[in-house]
């Protein structure tokens, strides 16, 4: 469920567009306005916004925005404001460059989206980038890496709810008999994570636990200091309980010595249209405070204002 | 009806007109070939494509030339869609049954080329070009030692680049050997059908048309034919079809020809 709060009678979109360049207007930049706009209208709406804006102003929005704001709530507002396919293009395409290079955001959204949503990305990928998604990543990626996250981000997953119980059962003994030899990059494993639909997968894992009495996860954590490892072990978390996922990224961003904004920002902005509230659910359950109350304590100024509308804190 | 057609029919010792049976199995041939062009035509190009995927997997080794050329032949929405119709016919992705399916270094081949979502715009990235021709030739020198479609670089490659970048990638590789890489490809069969149809797809098409319409072409090779004519549309194939107008008069009969015929004409081949 989304934490977006969009509120029930819409100004229309030329107003939103007034206002806007308003709070460009003049010395200094008017953030209360900008947070109260962007932060309670939804992608259609947010594209609609970009569209009149520039003809109207002869200017994109996100270039004014960028101009007038700083720092982490430029990157939130900049990120909100894209729609979600563009959004999930931009982290992918940073996600393979040199110096932000990051296989777990790439991993993330090849594993946390459903499979039209990643089809989207794919999509606003060429658009954007003039090649496609899969090309980059198998470029600037190697060995097992390139080898799990190619087939993650080109896979367009079934997504009914029909599970074969008889493939379930071969498929966790097969995967039980990888992990055990710790041969986590073969071709078996892969095939698995890289093809079947998610329903398939949680049947398989439940069958696994009921047959050899752990949980896959805790026999994906043989060494700590195996990357890969780790690489598997949040695919899986990421296709059977993304919220448990998003949950530990959040977590370890907030209690990390002076946070890990990039990481705060990615999931808020990423999931506010989603399912923010699940996750927010979760992180209650597991931290006993409430997430809002998390980020108050751990961020200020119009950065924190801007996550907290979009974590759905209307007293913001 | 029966008098006039003494041909069909052959002496028995039983006194009544028996069906000649080699009459009768090429008669079942022509109007299943018939049956076949019009059914593949008048599909939607989606279903078509996933029943052809589906049919092939099923049929095993001798087949998977035809994924190859499904994959590689349509546009990427169009691969997309068969993607779509694949999920809402057999209740599974396309590329969960071919991983299943198939082993050995032409699985992780074709799973990828079914998976790629090309880009098909005009950039191409020189640089690219270059060093990726050049992986070929590595990879086609160092063919003695490990086979070249087991070479993860050139699969990275031909699954996941642009036609158009592959296209000129192919000509770069001619500036490097004086062989074609489809010249040096003779034994990886597969990957060769991979490379023609990515880089030369009229070559294939010239391949498929003529082996068909030879004297001694099998059942398959004629099905192909078959397929090509019904799922191609217009664009490569003009060139192609223009040589073989001819052949296609000669050799091939009935209202199979008739249909044939006809759904070249209307696409303006």
């Amino acid at each position: 469920m989304a934490t977006l709060t969009v509120p029930s009678a819409v100004p229309s979109v030329s107003e939103d567009c007034e206002q806007l360049k308003k709070a460009f207007s003049g010395w200094g930049t008017n953030e209360k306005l900008i947070i109260d706009i962007l932060g309670h209208r939804n992608a259609e709406q947010r594209n609609l916004i970009r569209k009149t804006y520039a003809e109207t102003y002869g200017e994109d929005l996100l270039k004014a925005l960028d101009k007038e704001l700083t720092s982490d709530f430029e990157r939130l507002v900049l990120l909100w404001t894209l729609d979600p396919a563009e959004r999930d293009a931009l982290l992918a395409n940073e996600s393979t460059k040199r110096w932000t290079s990051s296989n777990q955001v790439l991993m993330e959204i090849a594993c946390t989206r459903s499979a039209n949503q990643l089809l989207h990305a794919r999509q606003a990928y060429h658009a954007r980038y003039k090649k496609s998604l899969e090309e980059d990543v198998a470029h600037h990626t190697t060995g097992d890496f390139r080898k799990l996250l190619l087939p993650l981000v080109s896979a367009y997953r079934y997504e009914g709810d029909e599970v074969n119980m008889t493939l379930a059962k071969t498929e966790a003994k097969l995967l039980h008999e990888k992990i055990s030899s710790k041969a986590y990059s073969d071709d078996d494993v892969i095939k698995v994570l890289g093809t079947r639909s998610k329903a398939q997968i949680n049947a398989t894992l439940n069958h696994y636990k009921n047959e050899y009495g752990n949980d896959i996860i805790e026999d994906l954590e043989a060494d700590p200091k195996d990357e890969f490892l780790a690489l598997v072990r949040s695919t899986v978390k990421c296709l059977v309980y993304p919220e448990k996922y998003f949950e530990e990224i959040l977590r370890q961003a907030i209690n990390k010595r002076g946070t890990d904004e990039g990481a705060l920002t990615r999931i808020i902005s990423t999931r506010a249209e989603f399912d923010l509230k699940i996750i927010a659910d979760e992180y209650q359950r597991r931290n006993s405070v409430p997430l809002t109350r998390a980020i108050v304590k751990d961020t200020h100024g119009d950065y924190e204002k801007m996550l907290l509308v979009l974590a759905g804190d209307d007293e913001a | 009806m029966r008098k006039g057609c003494s041909k069909l029919f052959c002496e028995d010792e039983h006194q009544f007109e028996r069906w000649n049976h080699a009459v009768l199995t090429n008669l079942k041939a022509e109007f299943k070939r018939f049956k076949d062009v019009v059914v593949l035509s008048l599909m939607h190009p989606w279903e078509r494509d996933a029943r052809l995927l589906k049919k092939s997997l099923k049929k095993g080794h001798e087949q998977y030339n035809v994924i190859v050329e499904i994959t590689c032949t349509r546009s990427s929405d169009q691969l997309l869609g068969a993607r779509k119709a694949y999920h809402s016919l057999f209740d599974r992705s396309i590329e969960e049954d071919l991983a299943s399916h198939i082993k050995g270094s032409e699985r992780k081949l074709l799973v990828a080329l079914v998976s790629a979502y090309r880009y098909e715009g005009p950039k191409v990235k020189e640089d690219n070009v270059r060093s990726e021709a050049k992986a070929f030739f590595n990879a086609i020198k160092n063919s003695d030692k490990r086979k070249v479609v087991e070479d993860d670089e050139v699969v990275r490659i031909l699954t996941t680049r642009s036609k158009l970048h592959l296209k000129e990638v192919y000509e770069q590789y001619n500036k490097l050997s004086d062989k074609t890489i489809i010249e040096e490809l003779e034994v990886d069969l597969l990957l060769k059908e991979t490379v023609e149809c990515l880089c030369t797809p009229q070559t294939y098409f010239t391949r498929v048309f003529g082996v068909a319409l030879s004297g001694d072409a099998n059942e398959d090779e004629k099905k192909a034919l078959t397929r090509l004519v019904a799922t191609q549309e217009g664009g490569e194939m003009k060139g192609v079809v223009a040589k073989f107008e001819r052949r296609i008069e000669e050799k091939v009969k009935g209202a199979y020809k008739d249909v044939l015929v006809g759904v070249l004409a209307k696409d303006g081949k």
